[in-house]
């Protein structure tokens, strides 16, 4: 042990002072973060909050219930704020200034053309820059359309056995009580981070993968350098060789994912979760990258094919992982496959600590810890052949 | 097997696939006493010293260091080693006084020790005054240095050197050869790798000679010139057909040996004085021209050249 901490502590000295750990680990990681949280937080503003405007040229009873019990429901949630405007045409102007993220206009005839059972439309107008907010307007008209014609199929339905005379006056009530479209945060819902942990986490894990090779792929390197031949015939174990650079690994990755979350908490207001779930997530997350550098380090014929070769894995285990994007965009099919991704579990660790009690964490923490097993088993099996001249 | 020796190791073979590397080699080495191995490139010496410093598995033999049996996993036998590989082993980001200390904890010195212990070191390879930069910022030369240092660091018994003066300055390799005669006088045991025929003669008390994985000869430098018998070794540096006039030669009865090298003939003969006139005038008659004689002793590299029709540099 004293052999392999000998090892590792000049090793660190070693990485440390060439700082291609400190760029990989830590500099990279945190400027990409503050990249992509200013470049996606200003998508639909930065304040978080829709600046949505209503015109209600119908004032009928459908307009109304929208008007009077969907909006403000929405509204409470906080996320979105109303803005009443008299004419569409001054609506479609502040959409196009910015002034207003999306519109959602009622046409005249709106509720006469429900109630009589005619086709009948909203309209959504976005600014071109607020996508999301425009996708949120469209979500909310929907819902509320779709309720309506929930409704008016149960009245037909009644009608159609004879269960009321007065059909007209059956459907406005129908419309008036329909139950308004209800808007929440969808994040605290499905446990997905907010886009500043988000970032944080998502571009920390993705370049763990990067930081711990330095440990492992260090062996290869002595070897092409000639030190490994002295280290061998100095009178300590092989083992204690193996452990040295293992030890690199994991407290590289320490090191990186320890100042990371404490940057990104402190600079971008990152919200990780539960400290001692997050702690048990990142072990987990080291553990399955040590496990994974280390098999393909053992598998490549020198330090340069086994760098290629690692930072290739790493892209596309990053990518599928859904360490750019969040996973639950992905369509069906790639949204299952990102769990072959450790960093997905990762992610979805935290998203789950963020919902749920500090428990929620042993799932995604064993499937890495799998990731682990499975490869490092391999890889230790394989090291021996490294620790040769 | 002697118990005095520092090293005793007997019947070494190692194969790589189909290729025997080392068939068969055995040697020892007593305190105090610089053992060469001469040999020319591939020949097996590297091989060989890395089984000796327990680096490589061996497919038979055994290797005894201090009373130490070695293998890859003896800590005690190498604790009695010092090793100084061909390549520069020492680490270019850290400070020659880091590379010391590292080297010097893992050989088990206490702090204190290793501290002392890596300021004597750095006295006698002269790097005191550069001790605190970077490797990478060294000469050549420093670094060659720096690299034997290392394998000293812990006074060992037996201090390998795999051919430590590849590629270095002819300051630095005088340098490194009176470092080695030093050591060698204070009493440490030295197996000593070269394909330089000058190296060998100078610093050796014996000498084993090692061709295609196997010890073709062993003994004192006097011992092995002997083998090539009394006479004379006559160099004539000369252009044309130089094979040719080797082979006219090797057939007259006063020659012993005859070799054609890159601009040269090589030969062996009972008495120089008496033969060289019909020697040059032979070798002219076929068409070469001679440019210059010189008449010498036998020396190692004839020795090879007898046992093995080869030149060492060959």
């Amino acid at each position: 042990m004293r052999a392999a901490w000998l090892i590792c502590t000049k090793d660190l000295k070693a990485r440390l002072r060439d700082r291609s750990a400190l760029l990989i680990g830590i500099v990279v990681p945190l400027a990409l973060a503050f990249i992509f949280n200013v470049i996606f937080s200003g998508v639909s503003g930065s304040s978080g909050v829709i600046s949505l405007g209503v015109v209600d040229a119908d004032h009928g009873a459908a307009s109304q219930a929208f008007t009077q019990q969907v909006l403000p429901a929405v509204k409470s949630s906080g996320l979105i704020t109303i803005h009443t405007e008299a004419s569409p045409g001054q609506a479609r102007k502040l959409a196009a200034k910015g002034t207003l993220d999306a519109v959602i206009i009622i046409p005249a005839d709106f509720s006469a053309r429900v109630q009589a059972g005619q086709p009948a439309s909203m309209q959504v107008i976005g600014n071109v820059d607020a996508a999301i907010s425009a996708e949120v307007a469209r979500s909310i008209t929907e819902a509320y359309a779709a309720e309506l014609n929930r409704v008016r199929l149960s009245v037909a339905t009644v009608v159609a056995g004879g269960g009321a005379a007065d059909t007209q006056a059956l459907a406005a009530q129908a419309a008036a009580t329909a139950t308004p479209a209800a808007v929440s945060d969808v994040s605290a819902q499905t446990k997905e981070l907010d886009t500043k942990s988000f970032f944080a986490a998502g571009m920390a894990v993705f370049f763990l993968f990067f930081t711990v090779q330095f440990g492992v792929t260090s062996l290869l390197e002595e070897r092409s350098e000639g030190t490994l031949a002295r280290l061998l015939a100095a009178p300590i174990s092989r083992a204690s060789i193996l452990g040295g650079k293992l030890l690199v690994s994991f407290l590289l990755g320490v090191i990186s994912m320890a100042v990371l979350v404490v940057a990104t908490s402190l600079l971008f207001g990152a919200n990780w979760g539960n400290p001692l779930g997050v702690a048990v997530l990142i072990v987990a997350a080291i553990a399955s990258a040590m496990g994974i550098m280390s098999l393909l380090a053992t598998l490549a014929k020198n330090a340069e094919q086994a760098a290629n070769w690692q930072s290739v894995v790493s892209v596309v285990l990053g990518l599928l992982g859904g360490t750019f994007f969040p996973v639950s965009q992905a369509p069906g099919v790639l949204s299952t496959l990102t769990f072959v991704a450790p960093q997905a579990w990762f992610l979805r660790g935290l998203g789950d600590l963020r919902g749920g009690s500090l428990g929620v964490v042993w799932v995604p923490a064993l499937a890495m810890l799998g990731f682990a097993v499975v490869a490092g088993g391999v890889a230790l099996f394989r090291l021996r052949r490294l620790a040769e001249i | 097997m002697d118990g005095e020796n520092v090293l005793d190791c007997r019947g070494l073979r190692r194969s790589f696939g189909k290729i025997v590397a080392v068939d068969g080699v055995g040697f020892h080495i007593a305190p105090g006493e610089t053992y060469g191995l001469l040999g020319p490139n591939g020949a097996g010496k590297t091989t060989t010293i890395s089984m000796v410093a327990g680096l490589l598995e061996r497919d038979a033999g055994e290797v005894t260091v201090a009373g130490e049996p070695m293998t890859t996993r003896s800590v005690r036998a190498k604790g009695a080693l010092g090793y100084v590989p061909q390549d520069l082993a020492v680490y270019p980001d850290l400070s020659g006084r880091e590379n010391l200390m590292f080297f010097a904890r893992l050989y088990g010195m206490p702090t204190a020790r290793a501290r002392s212990r890596t300021d004597e070191v750095l006295g006698l390879i002269g790097l005191a005054d550069r001790a605190g930069d970077q490797v990478k910022q060294y000469s050549g030369g420093m670094k060659r240095r720096l690299n034997i240092g290392v394998g000293l660091l812990h006074q060992p018994k037996l201090l390998v050197l795999d051919e430590p003066t590849v590629g270095v300055d002819p300051q630095s390799r005088n340098a490194i050869l009176e470092g080695v005669e030093r050591l060698s006088g204070a009493g440490m045991a030295v197996l000593y790798t070269t394909h330089y025929m000058e190296e060998a003669e100078r610093l050796c008390d014996r000498i084993g000679i090692i061709d295609h994985g196997q010890l073709i000869a062993e003994g004192t430098r006097d011992e092995l010139v002997s083998m090539v018998g009394e006479g004379d070794q006559i160099r004539l540096a000369a252009t044309g057909d130089l094979a040719g006039a080797a082979d006219e030669l090797a057939a007259r009865p006063w020659v012993r040996q005859a070799k054609a090298l890159d601009g040269s003939i090589d030969l062996v003969v009972d008495n120089a004085r008496n033969e060289l006139p019909a020697i040059l005038t032979e070798v002219t008659a076929t068409g070469v021209l001679v440019k210059s004689v010189e008449v010498a002793e036998p020396d190692l590299e004839a020795v090879f050249l007898h046992l093995t029709g080869r030149a060492l540099r060959d």
